[in-house]
C-alpha cells in the first residue's frame, strides 16, 4: 500500500490540514548490530525521538539481534542509556514505558539457524501481543561482509516472506560495496530475496535539511536558477573535511580510502543534486531519473595525474594538540597506499554544464569540520572601475553549507565606505540551523520514518549507486598503480598537489 | 542584554533595539515571523515564556503589548531584551498607559518586521472578534485561546459567528494529537464507521471541536459524554463490526482499543502552551480545517444566521481544492459580494443572529454593525493595512474591542481542568 493510497481512502486525512504529520502504520523493526556505534549514538536515539514526537504506531517493536548473552531486560538497558546519553528531544517516562514494552532480545550468531527460527517466532509473538501488523523492517547495522549470510538466514527462516498487505524491508548501511562488481554482487544479494522498492540504502546525508533544502533552494526560487548555468558560474567546488582522524576504525578504513568511503556516495549525491536538471515533480521516480541522467553524464579527467590528488595526513598539531600520522595510527601497516584525502576535477557533459569543472574533496585531520557545495561565478566582464578599485574583489561565490552551521552564503563585492572607490567582498548569511537545529528532525529520524512510511525519494538506488563506482573506478584503478600517498601536515587543508590541481587551472581553493 | 526606556515612542524603541542588538554581537538573525502577544501584567510572564520556548523553532520578534490599568498621563515604556541565555530573536515589551491604551496597533506597526509575516496571540481573554481588533488588523493570523474563558464553548461560540479565515483557538491546536492518532488508525483498512462518541469533562471546547470535526469528516453523528476529566477522556468510534477506541483517563496516558487487535498503549500527554504555540507558528497561512469545523460545530445551530454570508465565501475557500492560495482576483470579488450579504439573510435567520448576539453580549450592538461583517478584504501590504486598521477598526474599537464574552475573573483552577 502506497502512502497516497491511504491518503486518499482516509476520510480523516487532507491535503490542506497540515498540523497532522504521517504517522507510521503498525510495525516493527529488527536491529542487527545493537552493539555498534551507530546503532548506539544515532539508530536507538533517532528512535526514541520518533517516539516522542508522536510518530512511531502504537505497539511500536524494537527487535535486537546479536551475539550476546542478553535477556530483553538487557538489551532495553543498552537502548535506555544511549536514549539518555544521546537523544535530542526530552526524556519522557511515559513515552519511554511504551516504547520500552515493545523491545525484544534475540541472542545468536548470524550463521545459526536457530537464532533465525527464535528470531521468526519472537516476530509472530510481536504480531500477536503488540499488533506490529507482520509489518517489519530489518535495519542491518552490521559489516558489509555479513551481507549474504544474514540475508540467507532472512529467507531460509521465511523472515523476508509477507502476506498480502504485509511488508518486510531492509534497511543497508554505507559503504554499498567498494568498487562497481562489488556493488552489483550487493545489489544481487539483496535483490534475491527482497524486491528493489523494499531494499532502503540509507545514506544519512540525504536525511540532513540542508542537503533537501538544495531542492528547495534552487527550484522554489526564481532567482537562482538564471544564473545556474554555465554562462555565470565559473566552477564549483565541493569540500567535506573532517578534522578527526581514522579514530579506532583502522580495520575498516584501511583499503577504502577518502574517495570510497565518502566521494562515492556523499559527495556525488550532492555533485547530483547541485547539477541536475529540474524533477518533474517530487516523487521518488522522478528524482532518480535526473540523478541518474546526471551521473551518467559525468566525465572523469583524461589526464588522470594532474586533475586528481591524494595524500595520508602527516604526524603534527592539529588545533593545539599533537596528533598521530596517518602510518603511525593502530592496525595500519607502515606501507599503506590507502588514502585520507582525495580531490578530483569532474565534468558534466550536459549543455547546462559544459566547460563548468567540478572540485571535489575530501579528507581527514584537515582545518576543521565542515562540509559545503560552493558555486564560484564568474567575474564581471567589465569593471567600471580603476584597477586599483577592484583589487580586494574576489568572484561572487553562491555557498550551501552542509554541516555544521547549516545554512547559505553569498559573497559579493561591495564599496568600502569612505571617499575612495573601493569595493570589497562581503558576506550575506542565512543560517539555516541557528533556528531549527532545536526541533528540526535528526537525519536518522526523518530515514526511519521513511523507511517505515515506504517514502523512498530520499534514498540512493542500485543505479545511482553503480553509476558513482563506474565514475570513481577508473580513479582508483590509476592511484592503484602509483605508490604511496603524498603526505600533508595535520590541521591543514590537504597536500599540495591538490593546490596545485587547481593552480593548473588558475583556480584555488576556498578555505571553508 | 537587557535596555529599558521611559516615556518613548515607537522609533526610539527601534534605535534602542538596533543598537542593543550590534552591543551584543548578534547583528543579523534569521527572524521568520513577529509575533505580537497582547497579554496582562500577570499574564505576561508565562506567555513570554512559551513564546521564547517556540521562538527556538521560529526565530521572531516578539512584540509583547501589556495596557497598563488606571488613569494616568499617556505614556509608553519599553523594555528590549536581546540574546541572553536561551534565546533567540528578540523581545520588546511595551507597557502602555492612559489613553495610549486604545493605541496599541499604531506603535506596533512600525516595529513589525518587513515583509515577515504577523501572528497575534491573546494568552487570556482575546477580543470578541479578533479579526476587527486594532492588532489583529495588523496580522494574517490571530490565535486565541477560549479554555481560558470561564465558558469555553461559549466563548469559542461566540468568536465563530464573525471567524475569519487566519483565526484558530489552542481549543483546536490542543487536540492535534487526538487527530493525528485518530487519522493515523483510520490509515489501516477499517470498517463502515457509523456513529461516534467523544467523552470529555464539562464545558471542553476542545471535545467539541473534535466531535465536530469527525462528524465533518466521517459524516457520522458524534454524541457527547460528560466524564470527569482531566479534559478529553476518550473518542470512540463504532464501525459494522466493532469499534475503535482510544482512552486517555488519566491525561497522560492513552490506549487504542480496536476490535480483534491488540490493545496498545500510546503516550498522549496534554500540551504544554509553548508546543501549542510552536504549532500555530509553523501555519501561518488560514486553518481551512480548521474553519470548516467550526462552521460544522457553529454553523447549523445558533449561529447560521450570522454566519450565512461567510458561507459561500468559506465554501469557496475551503471546498476548493488543493492549492488553497486565492487570487488577488478572487479577493476582489469577495470584497464585492460582502456589501450584499446582509440582504440575503431571511428574516429567521435574523432572529437567530440576534439570540447569538444576545449571547455574545456586546455593549454597543449599533457600533459594532457598523463594521463590516465576515472576513475583511485582506490588505496586502502594511501600509493599506494601516489604512484599513484605521478606518474599519476604529469603530470596533470605541466598542470595548477586548471585551471578551463572559469577561469575569476566570478562576484559574476551573480553567485549567477544562483545558483538552
Amino acid at each position: 500500500m502506497s502512502p497516497v493510497g491511504r491518503e486518499a481512502v482516509n476520510p480523516l486525512r487532507d491535503p490542506r490540514d497540515r498540523r497532522l504529520p504521517r504517522v507510521a502504520g503498525p510495525c516493527g523493526v529488527v536491529l542487527f548490530g545493537v552493539t555498534g556505534d551507530l546503532a548506539r549514538k544515532k539508530l536507538m536515539p533517532a528512535i526514541y525521538d520518533l517516539a516522542n514526537r508522536g510518530l512511531l504506531p502504537p505497539g511500536f517493536a524494537l527487535v535486537g539481534f546479536a551475539r550476546r548473552d542478553w535477556a530483553d531486560e538487557d538489551f532495553a538497558q543498552v537502548v535506555h542509556d544511549a536514549v539518555k546519553q544521546y537523544a535530542r528531544t526530552p526524556f519522557r517516562e511515559e513515552v519511554w514505558t511504551q516504547l520500552s514494552e515493545g523491545f525484544r532480545f534475540v541472542p545468536g550468531d548470524f550463521d545459526d539457524n536457530d537464532a533465525f527460527d527464535a528470531l521468526a517466532q519472537t516476530i509472530n509473538d510481536l504480531d500477536r501481543v503488540r499488533g506490529t501488523g507482520g509489518n517489519h523492517a530489518f535495519y542491518l547495522s552490521i559489516p558489509p561482509g555479513l551481507f549474504p549470510v544474514v540475508i540467507a538466514q532472512l529467507k531460509r527462516s521465511g523472515l523476508s516472506a509477507k502476506n498480502g498487505d504485509q511488508w518486510r524491508r531492509v534497511v543497508v548501511e554505507k559503504p554499498f560495496g567498494h568498487d562497481l562488481q562489488s556493488a552489483r554482487q550487493l545489489s544481487n544479494t539483496l535483490s534475491d530475496v527482497f524486491p528493489p522498492d523494499s531494499v532502503f540504502r540509507i545514506d544519512h546525508y540525504l536525511g540532513k535539511e540542508t542537503v533537501q533544502n538544495i531542492l528547495a533552494l534552487r527550484f522554489a526560487n526564481t532567482m537562482f536558477e538564471p544564473i545556474w548555468n554555465r554562462s555565470y558560474v565559473d566552477h564549483v567546488q565541493i569540500t567535506m573535511a573532517e578534522d578527526i582522524g581514522i579514530g579506532g576504525r583502522a580495520g575498516y578504513y584501511d583499503g577504502i580510502g577518502a574517495a570510497r568511503d565518502v566521494i562515492q556516495n556523499h559527495l556525488l549525491q550532492l555533485l547530483a543534486l547541485i547539477a541536475m536538471e529540474e524533477p518533474v515533480s517530487f516523487e521518488a521516480q522522478s528524482l532518480r531519473l535526473e540523478k541518474t541522467k546526471v551521473l551518467s553524464a559525468v566525465r572523469i579527467p583524461d589526464d588522470l595525474a594532474a586533475y586528481t590528488a591524494r595524500g595520508q595526513y602527516a604526524s603534527g598539531w592539529q588545533g593545539g594538540q599533537k596528533v598521530l600520522g596517518y602510518l603511525d595510527e593502530d592496525g595500519i601497516p607502515k606501507s599503506s597506499k590507502t588514502e585520507t584525502f582525495a580531490a578530483i576535477k569532474l565534468e558534466v557533459d550536459t549543455r547546462r554544464w559544459a566547460g563548468v569543472p567540478f572540485y571535489l574533496r575530501a579528507g581527514k585531520r584537515l582545518g576543521r569540520r565542515v562540509t559545503e557545495v560552493a558555486l564560484e561565478f564568474q567575474r564581471a566582464p567589465h569593471l567600471p572601475f580603476a584597477a586599483t578599485a577592484t583589487e580586494e574583489l574576489g568572484q561572487n561565490a553562491l555557498v550551501i553549507r552542509i554541516q555544521p552551521d547549516e545554512g547559505v552564503t553569498m559573497r559579493f563585492g561591495s564599496k568600502v565606505p569612505g571617499t575612495a572607490m573601493e569595493v570589497r567582498d562581503v558576506n550575506m548569511d542565512f543560517a539555516y540551523g541557528e533556528s531549527f537545529t532545536e526541533s528540526s528532525p535528526e537525519a536518522y529520524e526523518r530515514l526511519i520514518l521513511d523507511v517505515l512510511l515506504g517514502d523512498p525519494p530520499l534514498f540512493p538506488r542500485h543505479e545511482e549507486v553503480e553509476l558513482s563506482w563506474e565514475i570513481l573506478d577508473p580513479i582508483e584503478d590509476f592511484w592503484e598503480k602509483l605508490g604511496q600517498p603524498e603526505q600533508y601536515r595535520s590541521g591543514g587543508w590537504g597536500p599540495d598537489s591538490s593546490i596545485q590541481m587547481l593552480a593548473r587551472d588558475r583556480r584555488v581553493w576556498r578555505r571553508p | 542584554m537587557n535596555r529599558d526606556l521611559h516615556d518613548t515612542n515607537s522609533s526610539a524603541v527601534l534605535t534602542a533595539l538596533s543598537e542593543t542588538r550590534r552591543g551584543s554581537g548578534s547583528v543579523a538573525l534569521g527572524m521568520v515571523l513577529t509575533l505580537v502577544i497582547d497579554a496582562t501584567e500577570s499574564e505576561h510572564y508565562d506567555a513570554l515564556k512559551a513564546a521564547n520556548a517556540a521562538a527556538r523553532e521560529h526565530p521572531c520578534r516578539i512584540v509583547c503589548v501589556i495596557r497598563r490599568p488606571g488613569k494616568s498621563a499617556p505614556r509608553l515604556d519599553a523594555e528590549i531584551r536581546v540574546g541572553g541565555d536561551n534565546m533567540l530573536g528578540e523581545v520588546l515589551i511595551l507597557r502602555l498607559y492612559g489613553l495610549l491604551r486604545e493605541q496599541a496597533d499604531s506603535i506596533v506597526l512600525p516595529m513589525l518586521l518587513p515583509d515577515a509575516p504577523v501572528l497575534v496571540w491573546w494568552p487570556g481573554d482575546g477580543p470578541a472578534v479578533p479579526s476587527l481588533d486594532p492588532l489583529g488588523l495588523l496580522a494574517q493570523r490571530r490565535v486565541t485561546d477560549a479554555a481560558s474563558s470561564t465558558k469555553p464553548t461559549e466563548s469559542l461560540r461566540a468568536r465563530a459567528l464573525d471567524h475569519s479565515p487566519g483565526d484558530t483557538d489552542f481549543a483546536w491546536t490542543r487536540i492535534t494529537p487526538w487527530r493525528t492518532l485518530l487519522a493515523a488508525a483510520l490509515d489501516q483498512p477499517f470498517d463502515e464507521i457509523t456513529t461516534g462518541e467523544v467523552d470529555a469533562a464539562r464545558n471542553n471546547a476542545s471535545a467539541e471541536l473534535l466531535a465536530a470535526w469527525l462528524e465533518d469528516r466521517l459524516d457520522i453523528e458524534v454524541t457527547r459524554r460528560t466524564t470527569r476529566g482531566p479534559g478529553i477522556t476518550g473518542v470512540r468510534l463504532m464501525t459494522k463490526r466493532g469499534e475503535i477506541t482510544i482512552t486517555r483517563p488519566d491525561g497522560r496516558l492513552a490506549s487504542l482499543v480496536r476490535t480483534g487487535q491488540p490493545d496498545r498503549a500510546v503516550p498522549l500527554p496534554r500540551r504544554a502552551t509553548d508546543e501549542l504555540l510552536a504549532e500555530e507558528l509553523r501555519r501561518l497561512d488560514p486553518d481551512d480545517v480548521y474553519n470548516e469545523t467550526i462552521k460544522r460545530l457553529f454553523g447549523n445551530t445558533t449561529a447560521s444566521g450570522r454566519l450565512a454570508g461567510g458561507d459561500a465565501q468559506a465554501q469557496q475557500l475551503t471546498r476548493r481544492p488543493a492549492p488553497a492560495r486565492k487570487s488577488a482576483a478572487a479577493r476582489a470579488s469577495d470584497v464585492a459580494d460582502t456589501p450584499s450579504r446582509g440582504k440575503k439573510v431571511p428574516a429567521l435567520k435574523r432572529a437567530a443572529k440576534q439570540a447569538a448576539a444576545q449571547q455574545a453580549p456586546l455593549p454597543k450592538a449599533t457600533g459594532k454593525r457598523a463594521t463590516p461583517k465576515g472576513p475583511l478584504p485582506r490588505a496586502k501590504t502594511a501600509a493599506e493595512k494601516a489604512a484599513l486598521a484605521k478606518s474599519s477598526a476604529a469603530a470596533a474599537r470605541r466598542t470595548p474591542a477586548r471585551k471578551a464574552p463572559a469577561k469575569k475573573v476566570a478562576p484559574a483552577k476551573k480553567a485549567a481542568r477544562t483545558r483538552a
